[in-house]
């Protein structure tokens, strides 16, 4: 910016060329105008020829002295990028062609192939244009005047003067009547197609306070759909994803009933007695969906009994109801009560005490 | 040399075009236009260039995109997942990738491109605010330049949902938890968004209707009001020799801009799809279907999103729960309030500078940002905080790749975001006064060469040398800002709009922006008399030598 | 009474898998669990105790089985060099014929599971589909959805995957080392165990069709390429397009 002998064309002073204009430069006074200076003015020591004002180039006065040699290699130049942009285009045919998709190594070939030669095309036409615009085109700033935005104050009066005479013509302004009733007439339209959004979904009502857990239900693998018997759950440090039986492929339901099974040494827990009779010989069912945002609280480590939500690392101890002992979830998750029912197998003894998931304004 | 004869096809073309538009004198106007030549006025260009990347390959990918959650079974070309129950946004996704050729490569150009879209809506809209140029005339078209940035967060959030894979099926599940923590109304929005609970069926389809209608058709609208508005108001420039507020000065659009603004585009494009051959990006396959009991460690948005993701993850544990209703305040701080916070600010910023300094003039000339130290010191803290919030929302792959407790860069970010836009808003203040005054300094009595030179008389001094002409121009650009009405008139009666509490308000802002102002300095001679600056002390051989020296 | 017999229940089904297999490594080699003892005592008991009944630096190791050893000193995170809260991988101290010596010691102690086969863990016979499912939702959480590792609390790290043997990772599952929870043959069932190792190691041996995998990291290191590369070439080029030019260049 500040470097004096790259403001080429000196900001479209005519006649201040040629070649090394620092040399030449004639002092100047900070706050005396610049020399007339706009494109639209004529060069005087411009030669007119047959009275065509574009004879020396579009803007009038403005001149680049660049060697004749020098614009030729730049011609080249572009001219080879052009021919590059040509041939890659050639290439991205023959490697539409060529390259089939399937397997991820073809996929890998097909896209470097495509991807590969669309950007040699576009690297070169851009590489070639700027070649073009920078070595072959006269270089020089051109000056244009603004306007002042606001418009004329006579423009002004004379648009509001016309502007009420055409209210008071429409009778806009004279018959309050014919206003308000208007104006009653269109407040409602925009509330219409709110109304009409009213359909897109149900209302909320008790839903976020229920899953799909029942006495009895039986807890089965997430993934496998088999159900767990508690013999089978026996390592301690062990955890493992369950939902309800019956809804292994229903997302709507695994996304409010999906429970984090751990096994802990029953010594271990610290609960009040109801919690206790909730778990069943170390086995403890906690709610996966995270009481911050919903995301799965799913990372467990057994050698700190602490449960972590990936997302946003709200941090609960299995040991203790899943007390909230790090980040921003507010509350512990939810227990599912469970057991076993005759053949060993573990089940609901009822649904989740509390809504599961993140808060909501009714949740209470 | 003399014009070459108009071709007779083109000429044919123009006769045509004329006879039904009367273009000649509007195209001759237009063709003219200038455009400053600094590489920061083409920041805009790279948003407008990659939105319409965006709109080619995003075209392309709604010729097999299928919204749908209907779940069907996986039979396509990627083996692995042969036999996986996935919804048909998902398998369709996939089909783009594996069974179409170039299929995976406008994926990934889409996907590049939208964040270099929103990354270079940022920078421009940083250049824009750091030198002033939103100031009057020109505050409407900043409105729909935020306008268009808070759109571009919204088109993109619902852009990388549509996979349906594992990644973005937590960004909706926390967008879910979000629209919960609203209160009295929250459950209702989320019913209605979601057509039932989370996930239901309807929310790819919607947001597919958002994303590739009704989102980009008024980012459309307002790209085009936001360039006609510029083109009828003209660029502003930096300062410089010849350059002042009633011209423009720069590359002519015809024929030299229009060529530039050609490679450029060129240019935006050809890295996009550089990017897309050999950077892979949002790799679904590799993510899997979303399921709602499933999660992958380092779980993150799209950057821009990022912001979010950090607030969420830093805010301390606050829930009120009181007769019979909850507010959690832990989700609806962070994701509302935080957003808030920082969007107001953007948004009305023009209108608050305006009013705090009661600087109504029209402004062409942009602010170099060390001459207006509140407001750059303004954004380099809403800079800090941004960036700390979006560094905190990457704060586990943080504490994996470089090994530092988890928690503790929790704690880390905690201070952090309070400490670190009060800190970055007194250094950079503190850097732009000192600014400043090398500035008044260099104008009044040139800059310190580093050419030792030998008087006559033995003494060695060190040459200080003018600054060019143009170099002088930048260095006494700054405008002062205005003096506020006085508060107290020549009768000593105070003035109505000072008396109220909003008028105290103002002048105490008022005051803050020029309580450490340093003056406009006198460029030439002002008293230093030290014989190394003004140039009405030099003598006439002296003078001729430091015009040598100046070249 | 129900309750009795599904605790009974519960006692055999825990003891009976277990007992067998330690059956079958204690007849292993009479040779290998004296070679054992001898590295035992020499490189373990310090932490462990004489008789692996374990210290306050080093936990019990009767009962944990011979795949805990194989896992552990295996893949050279024991013996550790300075015991603390992350063991990480290293260069194992033993080589593979010790390794199974000290696992024969160990597993002679108190049973526990037993090394699986190679049939067991061949990732070419496992349902790589079956294994996507179970990977995300047990094991994602904290190995990454490629298998990249990550972060956990208290300056652990679940360690990346890539270069874990499958046979590591069907100890691992089955002994829980250091902060990893323990699944054991009964709830995921060695099939499924080899799916998720299927699963695993295909994934880990897939190219990445899109080109450079940016260590799948996902959108952290793809927002920081954008803005580097991206945005960084984008803006080279504009300066190159605006850039002022000399008189007669």
């Amino acid at each position: 910016m500040t470097d004096n002998d790259n403001t080429n064309g000196s900001a479209g002073v005519p006649g201040e060329e040629p070649a090394d204009g620092a040399e030449t430069r004639r002092p100047r006074v900070i706050g005396t105008p610049p020399p007339a200076e706009s494109h639209r003015l004529l060069s005087t020591d411009t030669p007119e020829t047959d009275g065509d004002p574009y004879a020396a180039g579009p803007y009038p006065g403005m001149a680049h002295e660049r060697s004749e040699e020098r614009i030729r290699s730049g011609v080249r130049w572009a001219a080879l990028f052009f021919v590059i942009a040509f041939l890659g285009s050639v290439a991205f045919v023959a490697g539409y062609v060529i390259f089939q998709v399937g397997d991820l190594w073809q996929t890998k070939w097909s896209n470097m192939a495509l991807g590969g030669s669309l950007t040699v095309i576009l690297l070169a036409i851009a590489s070639g244009m700027t070649m073009w615009v920078r070595r072959v085109m006269p270089h020089y700033d051109v000056v244009d005047e603004r306007h002042p935005l606001p418009s004329e104050q006579p423009e002004k009066q004379d648009f509001g003067k016309f502007f009420m005479a055409g209210a008071k013509e429409s009778g806009f302004t004279r018959y309050p009547l014919l206003r308000r009733t208007l104006m009653l007439a269109m407040a409602p339209l925009g509330l219409l197609p709110l109304v009409l959004l009213r359909d897109l979904g149900p209302l909320p009502e008790k839903k976020l306070r229920h899953t799909d857990w029942k006495k009895g239900t039986k807890l089965v693998v997430d993934g496998t759909g088999e159900p767990l018997r508690a013999a089978d759950f026996s390592s301690p440090g062990g955890i493992i994803t369950v939902v309800p039986e019956g809804k292994e492929h229903d997302l709507d339901s695994i996304a409010k009933s999906t429970v984090l099974l751990i096994k802990l040494r029953p010594e271990e827990l610290e609960l009040t007695e109801e919690q206790m009779n909730w778990t069943y010989d170390g086995i403890i069912a906690y709610s996966k969906i995270c009481t911050h945002v919903g995301c799965p609280a799913a990372l467990y480590e057994q050698s700190t009994h602490r449960i972590l939500c990936p997302c946003h690392q709200s941090t609960f101890d299995a040991r203790k109801a899943a007390k909230v002992t790090f980040g921003p979830a507010a509350r512990p998750l939810p227990m599912l009560p469970i057991t076993v029912d005759a053949e060993g197998y573990l089940v609901a003894q009822s649904d989740f005490h509390e809504p599961v998931g993140p808060s909501f304004w009714e949740r209470g | 040399m003399t014009t070459p004869p108009t071709p007779k096809a083109l000429g044919g073309v123009g006769t045509y075009i004329d006879d039904r538009f009367h273009s000649a004198r509007f195209a001759g106007v237009n063709l003219r236009k200038v455009f400053p030549n600094h590489w920061s006025f083409m920041l805009g260009e790279i948003a407008l260039y990659s939105f319409i990347i965006i709109l080619l390959s995003g075209t392309f990918l709604t010729f097999w995109f299928n919204p749908s959650m209907h779940e069907v079974v996986y039979d396509g070309s990627y083996t692995k997942l042969h036999g996986v129950t996935m919804s048909q946004a998902y398998e369709s996704t996939l089909r783009i990738s594996f069974d179409v050729r170039g299929g995976l490569l406008m994926r990934q150009v889409h996907h590049w491109a939208a964040l270099i879209f929103i990354a270079a809506m940022f920078v421009h809209m940083l250049r824009v605010f750091f030198t002033g140029a939103f100031r009057k005339p020109r505050e409407l078209n900043w409105l729909i330049g935020a306008t268009l940035l808070i759109l571009g967060f919204v088109e993109g959030l619902l852009g990388y949902s549509l996979p349906d894979d594992l990644l973005s099926g937590m960004g909706l599940r926390i967008a879910e938890g979000v629209l919960l923590s609203i209160p009295v109304v929250g459950t209702y929005l989320m019913f209605f968004l979601f057509g039932g609970e989370f996930p239901g069926h309807d929310i790819i389809p919607r947001f597919f209707t958002l994303h590739v209608l009704l989102i980009p058709g008024i980012m459309l609208a307002l790209v085009v009001a936001h360039f006609m508005i510029l083109w009828h108001q003209k660029h502003t420039q930096y300062p410089g020799k010849g350059k002042k507020e009633s011209n423009v000065i720069g590359t002519p659009m015809y024929p030299a801009f229009a060529v530039k603004a050609g490679a450029f585009f060129f240019f935006v494009f050809g890295v996009t799809a550089l990017l897309g051959a050999f950077a892979q990006i949002n790799p679904v396959w590799l993510y899997g279907p979303f399921t709602p009991a499933a999660i992958s460690s380092g779980s993150q948005p799209d950057f821009y999103m990022g912001w979010l993701e950090g607030s969420l993850r830093v805010f301390p544990a606050w829930e009120i729960n009181a007769f019979g209703y909850t507010l959690a305040l832990s989700v609806l701080i962070p994701a509302l309030g935080i957003p808030g916070l920082v969007f107001t600010p953007l948004i009305i910023w023009p209108f608050l500078e305006q009013w705090v300094t009661g600087d109504k003039r029209q402004h062409h000339v942009v602010d170099r940002p060390r001459n207006a130290p509140v407001r750059t010191a303004f954004g380099m803290s809403g800079v800090t905080l941004y960036g700390l919030l979006w560094l905190a929302g990457a704060n586990d792959v943080i504490s994996e790749r470089l090994d530092v407790p988890l928690y503790g860069t929790t704690w880390f970010f905690r201070f952090a975001l309070i400490l670190g836009p009060i800190i970055a808003f007194i250094v950079t203040k503190r850097i732009c006064l000192g600014l400043q005054r090398r500035d008044a300094a260099a104008a009044s009595h040139g800059y310190e060469s580093g050419i030792i030179k030998q008087l006559p008389s033995g003494e060695f001094i060190e040459v200080h040398q003018l600054l060019t002409e143009d170099a002088e121009t930048v260095a006494v650009a700054k405008k002062e800002v205005p003096a506020l009405a006085a508060a107290v008139d020549g009768d000593g009666v105070p003035s109505p709009g000072s008396r109220s509490m909003m008028g105290r308000v103002r002048s105490r802002l008022h005051n803050f922006v020029v309580k450490d102002d340093i003056p406009v300095g006198e460029p030439h001679g002002n008293g230093h008399g030290d014989g190394h600056g003004g140039r009405p002390e030099l003598g006439e051989a002296e003078a001729e030598e430091r015009k040598e020296l100046r070249h | 009474m129900l309750l009795a017999l599904a605790v009974i229940g519960v006692v055999y089904a825990a003891l009976s898998p277990e007992t067998g297999r330690a059956e079958a490594t204690v007849s292993a080699s009479v040779k290998d669990v004296t070679e054992g003892k001898r590295l035992f005592d020499q490189s373990c008991a310090s932490c462990h105790g004489l008789n692996a009944e374990g210290t306050k630096t080093g936990p019990s190791l009767i009962g944990v089985g011979a795949a805990a050893v194989d896992f552990q000193v295996g893949t050279g995170r024991m013996p550790a060099a300075n015991p603390g809260a992350q063991m990480p991988r290293k260069r194992p101290v033993f080589d593979d014929q010790q390794t199974k010596a000290l696992a024969a010691y160990v597993a002679s102690l108190g049973g526990g599971p037993a090394i699986p086969s190679k049939e067991q863990v061949d990732p070419a016979t496992g349902d790589a589909a079956l294994g996507q499912s179970l990977f995300i939702t047990n094991c994602a959480q904290c190995h990454n959805f490629a298998g990249g590792g990550g972060a956990l609390t208290g300056g652990k790290k679940a360690p990346d995957l890539h270069e874990t043997t499958p046979s590591h990772i069907y100890s691992a599952m089955i002994t829980g080392p250091q902060a990893m929870p323990v699944f054991n043959d009964t709830t995921v069932t060695p099939e499924q165990k080899r799916a998720i190792i299927a699963y695993i190691v295909e994934t880990r041996e897939e190219p990445n069709p899109g080109g450079f995998g940016l260590d799948r990291l996902g959108p952290v290191s793809e927002g920081l390429v954008g803005w580097v590369v991206g945005l960084g070439l984008i803006v080279a080029a504009a300066v190159w397009i605006t850039a002022k030019q000399r008189e007669n260049d």
